[in-house]
């Protein structure tokens, strides 16, 4: 069984369609990459799993049971969490205190706050300043301790590289595999496509709202991706 | 539901036919009716007037003011200054009342507009305290138990005195329908119905939102307050409280929110609504209010469009029509 | 001198039960971006529940204060859970046309079940008791209660919110409703805690407002137009500034007040208006304005 199943599934925005029969799934501890182009529909896909945007027609289904009814803060409880596309951090809140709202759903596992700030020591330093009194890169690892917080089964992170400089999105992402080694599944929405094939084990490419090709890194060619992702 | 545009088009003709026709017949009201019901429909009237300033500056201009009756009292208190003290006809009078609610609307404006959203409605109700409280403590105006305006009145017979109060009730209601449909086909009121729909998009094409606001706000205020001294006149009696209260305003609300906030028709439905309960209920008192208040409330949270919205969601017809449809060829 | 002085500490107690209903709307707007227009109606509402239970009961204002608070708490759980919550979203009309609604139907029900006269809550011996402090100068022992109760509430408040799950909640739900829910907050049962909260809130000043003047059904306005006064004096978004915003409004009308007794409420709204020009955000703003 998949932990994650999209099934036909489509998604508006109002009277427009955003999502036209979405076929994807994962697999428990795979990290799945979805690329394309600006506004074909990657972010629309993450918000729909969370219960942030409606299912408009079809079913996604999280370790068997469906999210399409399901409001938003159930859907956390049971293991979804999203890193948000700009970070979205509490600007009220401090760094610490925006961590621990990662806590809020009290799911039981290996993270907590001491373990974030193994991950990203630098982050224990900023502790007490306000959460967007960082520089993009920490605000992003400030984002990714947060969503590690609620202890997901599956961690989505929507543009992690947007608005970063190279050297901290490889930092960033060099994190990555110690989350994964964990047994978190991943789903990783990315415009950077080489940052994105190099970490996935199967990737997805979205074009207008639908997917255009689906396959392994190691067996796409360059000419197929570019295909898939601006669809001339 | 889309009606093709030939029924649409047939549709508002036959509507503004049968508009003209009762424009005409309400006009001959002095001749064929009962001063009792001239009586009502120049207060028909007169809240149609008020209801539609209120809706353009909250459905169109994005402004929700809880203060209007600041514009209704000055407009009254205009009769006691202009018309008590200095003499003149009270019927020349409801001009300049007007002027002078737009002129003190002007100080208003600059203050409230450093208000946003629920903020900036809350401030007009504090400004419109602040006017009625300078008001009744200034012994030249009556003071807290208010003045007698009969006085400006005398002299004209009370046949002229109620016709002319229709008449011009007649310019302000459906006068004020007409003006606000010409103002939103016009380019003003394309910019006017985009601030409404969104202020960052209209902004970024160029469209001057803080401009529009002024031009809204000050345009409601001087319609008010030419609104409010036509009210006193038919009150013959002005008092603070009265002039001031925010009965006005709930009453504004009511027929708004029924009727439709954000269309022409709306505020039409709504008076004639509010009229068909008040003359059902209002034996009840309190109860009348407790049912008002009710009704607004289920509307709001089930029906925000309010009456004339569930129509036209029903059957996509506009009786002014203010869409600009894009044809595709 | 002692007269000026006099003066001066009787607003700045008073004050004290200005903040204390500043609090409720604070917390509500923070959270919730919501005026309720029916504030000061629920502060009667909760002063006639006290009335009605000491009248009808015998009970002592505090014990009627105990029984109403919860009442009211609930009861804004309900209404926000019920109703508002279905009119939330980006429109800001809708919330604001409900509460009004409110106000009208509570005012009149008041009006059918009390009548229109003005009653209050006696106060008794404390009520009229007073501290000397030297010289002519005293300050009454109930508006120095107020002031201290209002004191307490705040800082519960703001211990709640820098040291609670739930109070961290309510500033990451006033920061961006969206990524809360994020979180696993579930922002309908949150917003229904906040108004609860802030009814509990206005309750007490209802109560104390029944113990220290007289009241009738339609004196909820006039409280709310206090009410927001003092958060806007303050400053968005900060609770001491709503102390201090209730202080300042209550000095103004007590200066007011004493060069003509009916210029009292008139100089409050005036000060907020000069606030308003002079420093717009208030005098400690510490919420974004979105």
């Amino acid at each position: 069984m998949n932990l994650l199943e999209a099934e036909n599934l489509t998604a508006f925005y109002g009277d427009f369609q955003a999502l036209y029969g979405i076929n994807l799934h994962l697999k428990e501890g795979e990290a799945v990459a979805l690329i394309g182009s600006n506004g074909a529909g990657k972010s629309t896909f993450l918000r729909t799993i969370t219960g942030l945007l409606p299912v408009g027609g079809g079913d996604i289904q999280f370790a068997g049971e469906s999210l399409a009814k399901r409001s938003a803060h159930r859907i956390v409880a049971r293991g979804v969490a999203l890193v948000p596309e700009g970070r979205r951090l509490f600007p009220s809140l401090s760094v610490e205190e925006n961590l621990r709202m990662g806590g809020y759903a009290k799911r039981k596992g290996p993270w907590n706050l001491q373990r974030v700030y193994n991950l990203f020591p630098i982050l224990k330093e900023f502790a007490k300043r306000p959460g967007t009194a960082l520089s993009g890169g920490q605000q992003q690892m400030v984002a990714i301790g947060r969503a590690l917080m609620s202890n997901p089964r599956l961690l989505m992170c929507d543009e992690l590289s947007l608005g970063l400089a190279p050297i901290v999105i490889r930092d960033i992402y060099a994190a990555l595999p110690s989350i994964r080694a964990e047994g978190i599944s991943m789903l990783i929405v990315e415009q950077d496509t080489g940052q994105a094939l190099r970490v996935a084990d199967r990737v997805y490419c979205f074009q207008e709202g639908r997917i255009s090709l689906e396959g392994r890194p190691a067996d796409l060619t360059r000419e197929q991706i570019s295909l898939a992702y601006f669809g001339v | 539901m889309n009606l093709p545009a030939p029924i649409q088009r047939h549709a508002s003709l036959a509507f503004a036919i049968i508009a003209a026709l009762a424009i005409l017949t309400i006009a001959a009201m002095p001749w064929w009716a009962h001063r009792a019901s001239e009586q009502l429909l120049i207060e028909f009237l007169y809240t149609l007037a008020l209801a539609q300033g209120w809706n353009l500056l909250a459905g169109y201009g994005g402004l929700l003011s809880v203060g209007q009756q600041a514009f209704v009292g000055l407009g009254g208190y205009s009769l006691v200054i202009l018309g008590l003290n200095m003499g003149l006809n009270p019927f020349l009078i409801i001009p300049l009342a007007g002027v002078f609610c737009l002129v003190v609307a002007v100080p208003m404006a600059a203050v409230l507009f450093r208000l946003r959203g629920a903020n900036f409605a809350v401030g007009t109700w504090v400004v419109a305290e602040v006017i009625r409280l300078i008001i009744a403590s200034n012994t030249s105006l009556g003071s807290g138990s208010g003045t007698s305006i009969t006085d400006t009145l005398v002299g004209i017979p009370v046949w002229w005195r109620v016709s002319t109060t229709l008449w011009i009730a007649l310019a302000l209601g459906a006068g004020g329908t007409l003006i606000v449909y010409a103002l939103l086909r016009s380019r003003l009121g394309l910019a006017l119905t985009s601030v409404r729909d969104s202020e960052a998009a209209a902004a970024s094409l160029g469209i001057s939102v803080r401009r529009i606001k002024w031009y809204v706000y000050l345009a409601a205020a001087f319609w008010a307050g030419m609104t409010g001294a036509l009210i006193f006149i038919t009150k013959l009696r002005i008092a603070p409280d009265s002039a001031f209260s925010i009965d006005w305003t709930t009453t504004i609300f009511f027929v708004v929110v029924i009727g439709g906030i954000g269309t022409i028709e709306g505020p039409i439905v709504g008076t004639l609504v509010f009229f068909i309960l008040r003359g059902l209920l209002s034996d009840y008192g309190s109860w009348y209010l407790i049912a008002l208040g009710t009704i607004a409330v289920l509307f709001m949270v089930w029906a925000p469009s309010g009456l004339w919205g569930m129509f036209t969601k029903k059957f996509d017809l506009h009786l002014f029509p203010v869409q600009r449809r894009v044809k595709s060829s | 001198m002692a007269d000026w002085i006099n003066t001066l500490l009787q607003g700045l107690l008073a004050g004290g039960l200005y903040a204390l209903l500043a609090a409720g709307l604070s917390l509500s707007f923070g959270v919730m971006r919501i005026i309720n227009i029916a504030h000061g109606d629920f502060a009667i509402l909760a002063a006639y529940g006290a009335i009605f239970l000491v009248g009808s009961f015998g009970l002592n204002p505090v014990e009627a204060m105990i029984i109403i608070v919860p009442l009211m708490a609930g009861l804004g759980f309900a209404l926000q859970r019920g109703i508002l919550n279905r009119t939330l979203g980006s429109d800001v009309l809708r919330p604001l046309l409900v509460t009004f609604g409110f106000s009208i139907i509570i005012q009149n029900l008041l009006l059918q079940g009390f009548s229109a006269d003005s009653q209050s809550l006696t106060a008794g011996s404390f009520g009229t008791a007073s501290i000397p402090l030297g010289g002519d100068i005293a300050i009454g022992l109930m508006p120095l209660t107020v002031m201290a109760t209002a004191v307490a509430v705040l800082a519960g408040m703001q211990w709640m919110f820098n040291h609670t799950m739930l109070g961290r909640a309510f500033r990451a739900a006033a920061d961006d409703a969206e990524a809360v829910r994020l979180m696993g907050v579930n922002h309908r049962h949150i917003y229904a805690m906040a108004m609860g909260l802030a009814m509990a809130m206005v309750a007490i000043a209802g109560v104390f407002l029944a113990l220290q003047t007289t009241i009738a059904p339609t004196d909820g306005p006039q409280h709310l137009l206090y009410a927001f006064e003092a958060v806007i004096i303050g400053g968005l978004g900060s609770l001491w500034g709503t102390l201090v915003g209730g202080v300042i409004l209550g000095v103004a009308q007590a200066i007011g007040a004493k060069f003509n007794p009916g210029w009292g409420i008139l100089a409050g709204h005036l000060c907020f208006l000069a606030v308003l020009v002079a420093k717009p955000s208030g005098l400690f703003p510490t919420t974004r304005d979105r």
